[in-house]
Order: C-alpha cells, then structure tokens, then sequence
C-alpha cells in the first residue's frame, strides 16, 4: 500500500494543444540506451518463451488426456490384460495417490505449523533454532529418494514392524503407512516455512496488543496469530499435498507399488494402510511407453487426472494467497 | 478542530482547581537545574507567552473538574536499551481524573517510558529497567505481568483491531487467556458497556458480528480503545492513538479521551503539540531521555519555565 502512494506522483500536467482530441503522454523508450532496449527485449522473449513451453505441456497432456480417458477408467481397477482394452483402469491409484496424502499431511501439517510457530515465536536458544532452520531447508534439497532410501532401513526393523506385513518374522517394511511417514517429510518443509512467513507478517503491535490486555503468549498465539495466518496454514498444506501426490521415488521403493490395493489381515481399515498399493504417479512410472507396462494411452489419461489435481490445489493456494494479502493491518 | 467558543485567555485547569499545586511543586525532585542549557530562563513565568499563544488560543474549552486520584508514582525510573540509556531517572505521578500527555521529539524515550508503565519493555530482551513504578502503592515489578497489563491497558499507534469480529475483539479480553468460555451471552453486557464507553456501540450495534478490520480507521482504533476499557483497567495508555487517523476521527478520539479521564487515568504519548494541548491537564516534555520539565498543560505551553521546553513548543526544535 505505500509503495503505491509513494510512487504515485502527481503527473506534471501536460500543455494540450488548443484544439484536436487529447492524448495523455506516455514514457516512451526511444530515449533508452541500446542495452537497455535489448535488455528488454530479450526479457519479452524469454517470458513468451516459458509460457509458451508450460502451455505446450498442459495443451499436449490436455489433449492426449481428453483423447484416452474413459469414465470407466476412474471406477475400475487395474488388472492384467493382453490389450490396452482389457487392462482396467486406475480407481486403486486414485485411493493410494488420496491416502498416501492424507498420511502425509495428517503427520506435517500440526508437525510443520508446530515447528513454524516456534521458529517465529519463541526460536531461542539461537543456535537451536539455526539448527532446526537448516534441517529444515536441508530436508527441503533433500533428493526424495533418498529419504525413501533411509525410509527402507526404517521401516524394516522390528519395532516398526506393525506398520507393514510380517511374514516368518521378516518385516516387509513397504505399506502406505511407510510411504505416507516418508513422504510427510516432502511436506514438512513448505508447511513450515509458509506458515513461517505468515506469521512473520504479522505486525508486532498486533502481538503487543493481545500481551497489553493481559494474555499470555501461548493464549496470544492460539486466538490471535493461528487465526491470523489461517490462509498460510491453509496454503502450505496446499503446496505440501501438491508435493507429496507428484512424488514418485518414496511411492516406488516405499508402497510396494502393486497394481491393486493388497491388505494386510483383516482389521479393514488398518489393514488396507498396512498393505501395499500404487498412486498415480507410480502408475504412469509404470504404464510410460518406457515403463515396465507400456500402455501409454493409460499413462497419459492418469497424467491427465494427476495434473487436473495439481491445478485445483494451485487454484485454492492461490484463492487463499490473495486473500491473506488483503484486509490486514499496516 | 473548529472552536465553538471564544477561547479563554486563561484558564484553570480541573486538575490545578482539585489538587492545587504550586507551580514549582510540580517536580520538585528533579534535576532540573543540573541539565539545563543555561541562558538563565530556568524561572519562565512571565516570560515571553507570545510565542506560545497560539496553542493557547486552540485550548478546548469547558470541561467539568475531576476529582483526581493517584494511581501510578514513577519513582526514579531510568531505562536502558543494553548500554544506551533511553529514560534517564524520571518521576512522574499519574492520576486519574488527568489526561497526561508525554510530548517530545523522536526517540526522546516518551514511548519507552509509556511501554515500561505497563511492563512491555520487558517483551524486548536488551532492556533493562532501574527505580520504581507503583500502581496504587504496589510496585509493580511485584505483579504478574499479565495481572498488571489487565490494570494498565494499551492502545497502540496503528489500529490493530484482531482478526475476528467487533463482538469476539471484546470477548477476547474477557474471556480467561485462550478459552472460549463464557459463550456469548454472558458476554453481551460486558461487551456493549467496552463499545459504549468507547463512543463506538451506536455505530456497530447491528453488525458485532462483522470482521472487526472492516471497520473504518476511526473506528478500528475506537475498537482498540474499546478493547483496553473492556479489562476495566485503572490506567489506560495511548500511543500516539492519532497518529495514523483523519482529523475527523481524531477529534472524536480527542473528545472521548478527554471524557475517559473521569473513570481511568490516561497517559498519551503525542508528536502533535496542538493535541497535547487540547486534551492534556499536565504534560511533561521529554528531551533525549530526561524529563525536562513537568506541569499543567495552560502553564506548560503559556509560561515554559525551561528554555528547551519554550523552544520546543513553540517550534524552535522537533
């Protein structure tokens, strides 16, 4: 906002010709240097470009998406076929791609808020809150397979092995319990460090004012900066849940990546987390044309509802950017 | 802000009309002497009012005396950001019935003497606080911090209404830290007694469930001021409440402050000298740190007894 009434001078008011329809005069760069001039226009070529290059994709998916899906792919489930015809379609990798999200996010999302309100409230001692700022940032770079590496020797071991099959006490140490943990550290980061900002931006008078009536910091957090940054919140579970349904390393090594959901016992629910499954990434990793399945035309549907995903989840992030933008204070 | 009656030429103050002070008993401990400038003007009754007549002329006029009563004595207080002082051993009483008014230039230490009366200097770690501060006898460095900031309440310079609605700003404060208890209609007396008080229920009756930060800038900072009466507290401070409103909202703000003197004692820190002088019983003019010098506003701004203070006012410096 006062960016905006900084740089809004008042125009030095224009001398009009007497008669003749009146134009206002606008900055020309015909007075710029050369660089400058190529400078700008290699900066329009570049934007046009990269636009150009993300629309390809989306239009090419879009359209390869449109020609192969059926609604019957949605509701069946894979199986084995010798034709593309006969090979079912993807319900069980929609399941897994939606419970492995909701492990993931069920564990970063009060972890991360957790972890961004002590960095941003309370983050003393200083060395301690370096720390966990850098293994914050340092999971972020972290490559996901080899967190999904590290997830193997987890999850193998027998303290753990309640979280996956047991079979003649050897853990198997691959379910969607295992792949949701791991992937919840995919997650962790974009929660932590938008809901970070979030609170960040909240004036320190606002905190003052609550402390200045007499609350403590905790109630002050609680009823007053959670609410506050509720569209960061909401927002970095967004992002983190965009993450964890594009991950396809954890989901390969970690989910068993069977074609169908395979419980494990009988308990109906645990039992579907304990066992095995795919999502839909694992799904096109297995059905590109390079892929082990080789059925492109399934590939290309499941992309297409992959990425239709993505696309809403940016829509609400962006909704809820723009609103966490408006109606504050100064 | 219009007059509406010819200005007085001079005029007692309610509080000089109560508690009668002497003008040289006003701050009688204070190192007066010791930091002044020289130019032997330390004795400024009489001197040069001429300067200063145009404040004198904008005085807002007929208020009914106020019995006063002490609630807080600032005792020798300094106060220290690490090693660089910013409050050097200042004494003040704080009354209710008065609106005392802490004028100064920037930086000169009005605000962190404000923030230490209700102990959020301590929020800032490199602070360090030495004297004493009592509220009604007790020195409140013995208070719970959260126990003293519900007796001296504040309200800041930017209205910081919290991000729910005008109804729930209220309910906040009166509601036991972060629970949600009492429910609503137990709260609705309270509620609309803090927004009466404050000038502002007749304008929100019908919409307390409205997100409070769409309220107007006026009415947001009558919301805060709404807020910090909901404690009931026995001081109320107000930092610079004006700064960021138009003249408008302002003078409502100035009338209602001028009201409130009656049930709390007011302090207001203010960069706007015309303001100090409006609404102010007894101002005292802060430089770099020390208190300057101390008194009712009509001889404050008439009659400077300190060159640095006659300097100030009538715009030599700021």
């Amino acid at each position: 906002m006062s960016a905006g009434t900084i740089t809004a001078q008042p125009e030095p008011r224009p001398s009009p010709p007497a008669s003749g329809p009146r134009r206002s005069a606008v900055e020309s760069t015909a007075s710029w240097r050369l660089t400058d001039r190529l400078g700008l226009a290699i900066a329009w070529v570049l934007g046009l470009l990269f636009c150009a290059v993300c629309a390809a994709i989306v239009i090419f998916l879009f359209i390869q998406g449109i020609r192969y899906i059926r609604p019957e792919l949605l509701v069946t489930n894979p199986h084995v076929g010798f034709d593309q015809n006969e090979t079912g379609g993807f319900l069980a990798p929609m399941i897994g791609t939606f419970l492995v999200a909701a492990i993931a996010i069920a564990i970063a999302g009060p972890v991360g808020v957790g972890v961004a309100v002590w960095l941003s409230e309370y983050g003393r001692p200083v060395g301690l809150a370096r720390l966990v700022e850098s293994t914050v940032e340092m999971l972020a770079g972290a490559p996901s397979v080899v967190l999904a590496l590290f997830g193997i020797l987890l999850f193998e071991t027998h303290p753990l092995g309640f979280l996956s099959e047991i079979n003649g006490g050897v853990v198997f140490g691959k379910s969607f319990f295992a792949a949701g943990a791991m992937l919840s550290l995919v997650a962790l980061p974009l929660v932590v460090s938008t809901v970070r900002e979030g609170l960040q931006a909240i004036p320190n008078h606002v905190r003052e004012a609550s402390y200045a009536v007499g609350k403590t910091k905790i109630a002050t957090i609680r009823r007053v900066l959670l609410p506050a940054a509720r569209p960061s919140v909401i927002t970095g579970h967004m992002l983190g849940i965009g993450h964890v349904i594009g991950d396809t390393a954890i989901i390969v090594l970690l989910l068993g990546d069977t074609q169908t959901l395979q419980g494990v016992g009988h308990v109906p629910v645990w039992g579907t987390l304990r066992g095995t499954g795919s999502t839909l990434t694992s799904y096109i990793f297995d059905n590109a044309p390079t892929g082990d399945l080789n059925q492109p035309n399934k590939a290309y549907a499941a992309a297409f509802v992959l990425l239709a995903i993505i696309l809403v989840l940016n829509l609400i992030v962006d909704v809820f950017g723009r609103r966490s933008k408006e109606l504050l204070w100064s | 802000m219009e007059l509406r009656k010819p200005p007085p030429v001079r005029r007692l103050t309610p509080a000089s009309v109560v508690t009668p002070r002497p003008e040289g008993a006003d701050a009688p401990t204070l190192p007066y002497g010791q930091t002044s400038n020289g130019n032997g003007s330390t004795n400024g009754a009489g001197a040069a009012p001429a300067q200063t007549s145009g404040f004198v002329s904008a005085r807002r006029d007929v208020r009914p005396p106020v019995a006063t009563i002490e609630r807080m004595q600032v005792e020798d207080v300094s106060i220290a950001y690490g090693t660089k002082p910013a409050v050097k051993s200042v004494s003040l009483p704080i009354r209710q019935g008065e609106v005392l008014a802490l004028i100064g230039p920037s930086g000169c230490g009005k605000t962190t003497l404000l923030r230490s009366l209700n102990r959020l200097t301590e929020l800032t770690k490199t602070a360090s606080l030495s004297g004493r501060i009592t509220l009604d006898g007790v020195d409140i460095a013995t208070l719970e911090p959260t126990a003293l900031r519900r007796r001296v309440t504040m309200v800041f310079q930017q209205p910081n209404p919290f991000p729910m609605s005008v109804f729930d700003n209220i309910a906040y404060v009166l509601r036991e830290q972060a629970r949600r208890r009492p429910r609503r209609p137990a709260l609705r007396a309270p509620v609309q007694d803090a927004l009466a008080r404050a000038g502002l229920l007749d304008e929100v009756a019908d919409n307390l469930d409205h997100p409070a930060l769409r309220l107007s800038g006026g009415q947001q900072q009558r919301l805060c001021i709404a807020r910090a009466l909901a404690a009931q507290p026995e001081v109320l401070l107000l930092d610079e409440p004006c700064s960021a409103l138009d003249p408008q909202s302002t003078k409502v703000i100035e009338d209602l402050i001028v009201k409130l003197r009656e049930e709390v004692a007011v302090v207001i820190v203010t960069h706007n000298l015309q303001q100090a002088h409006r609404i102010a019983d007894n101002v005292a003019f802060m430089y770099l740190g020390e208190l300057v010098e101390y008194g009712s506003a009509t001889s404050l701004f008439a009659n400077p007894r300190q060159q640095r203070t006659k300097d100030y006012v009538s715009g030599a410096f700021g």
